[in-house]
């Protein structure tokens, strides 16, 4: 007996958890959080993955393949900013980004 | 079949022990390889469900340029280290508990109330074909410039508005710099650029 889905969607779901368990731990490093995110997109294609090979149905992996592109947009983009930000400021903790509280 | 459980198993472990070092190590260049690691396992997932391009995409995409791109960066960035893991005991307690509620309706929600529907055989978008007659970048190449067109598009328009935004963001004009302009060097004339004093013997000017 191969894996079967439901295998495929307990390991997505415990790296989706532990995308979100990582956002709470490391509330100072901005680059792990964008890491986190990339472990909870990740988990998110391994479920459409699964769905898409269970159910036999293609559209499936072409969803993924759309998701891909936006996370990577999203890398580069964050950490683009990353970049500006450290370079104006000096340090890259979230607590210390409140300059547009009102 | 009990290699391919042996296999997926093995994968599914390596990639839960490395999405834990990801967001527990001490120094984000050590997490940035086990995401790294992370990524090559899903691809062994993904193989093992079949979707071998993706597979291939994620390794290109992901490891190639999105985890280069973020070890780039933490190594650009000089952080001091130990002030950034200050709030690490703090805020471990709130992190695990909502993890832990989180894994727990999961699974439930997975095991107990979900079960795949009754007319969903009959309500594929795309069926996918026989592995052994259409591969499967084939089969996803026929969907994806047909019926997806638009959508690929859009996807080709969204990366190039991160480049534009990231170039955008990143570009720094300074100041102070003297730099060629062939307009200007090229419109001067005799005119502008001399002037003639008579200068009186022994006055200075």
């Amino acid at each position: 007996m191969g894996p079967s889905l439901f295998d495929f969607l307990l390991v997505a779901a415990i790296l989706f958890t532990l995308g979100i368990v990582g956002i709470f731990l490391n509330r100072k490093n901005v680059i792990v959080i964008l890491m986190s995110i990339e472990l909870i997109l990740l988990a998110v294609n391994i479920n459409f993955v699964a769905f898409s090979h269970f159910l036999g149905d293609l559209v499936g992996q072409i969803f993924t393949l759309f998701v891909l592109t936006v996370a990577a947009a999203e890398a580069a983009i964050g950490l683009a900013i990353v970049v500006v930000y450290f370079r104006n400021r000096g340090t890259i903790e979230v607590e210390e980004i409140n300059q547009m509280k009102g | 079949m009990i290699v391919q459980s042996i296999v997926f198993w093995v994968l599914a472990f390596v990639l839960m022990a490395s999405g834990v070092m990801v967001i527990s190590m001490r120094n984000p260049v050590h997490s940035v390889l086990f995401l790294i690691l992370a990524f090559f396992n899903a691809a062994g997932l993904f193989l093992l469900a079949g979707a071998e391009f993706l597979a291939m995409v994620l390794v290109v995409v992901y490891v190639g340029a999105v985890a280069v791109l973020f070890l780039f960066v933490v190594m650009l960035l000089d952080v001091d280290l130990v002030r950034l893991r200050e709030g690490f005991q703090r805020y471990w307690p709130t992190g695990v508990a909502i993890g832990a509620v989180m894994l727990i309706e999961f699974i439930v929600g997975m095991f107990l109330n979900w079960q795949t529907g009754a007319g969903a055989g009959a309500a594929l978008a795309a069926k996918t074909p026989d592995p052994s007659v259409v591969s499967n970048t084939d089969a996803l190449g026929r969907l994806i410039y047909t019926d997806y067109a638009y959508l690929f598009q859009i996807a080709g328009l969204i990366l190039l508005v991160a480049m534009i935004g990231a170039i955008l963001l990143t570009l720094r004009t300074r100041g102070g710099i003297r730099r060629q302009n062939i307009a200007h060097q090229t419109q001067r004339n005799r005119e502008k650029s001399i002037e003639l004093h008579k200068v009186p013997s022994g006055g200075g000017i």
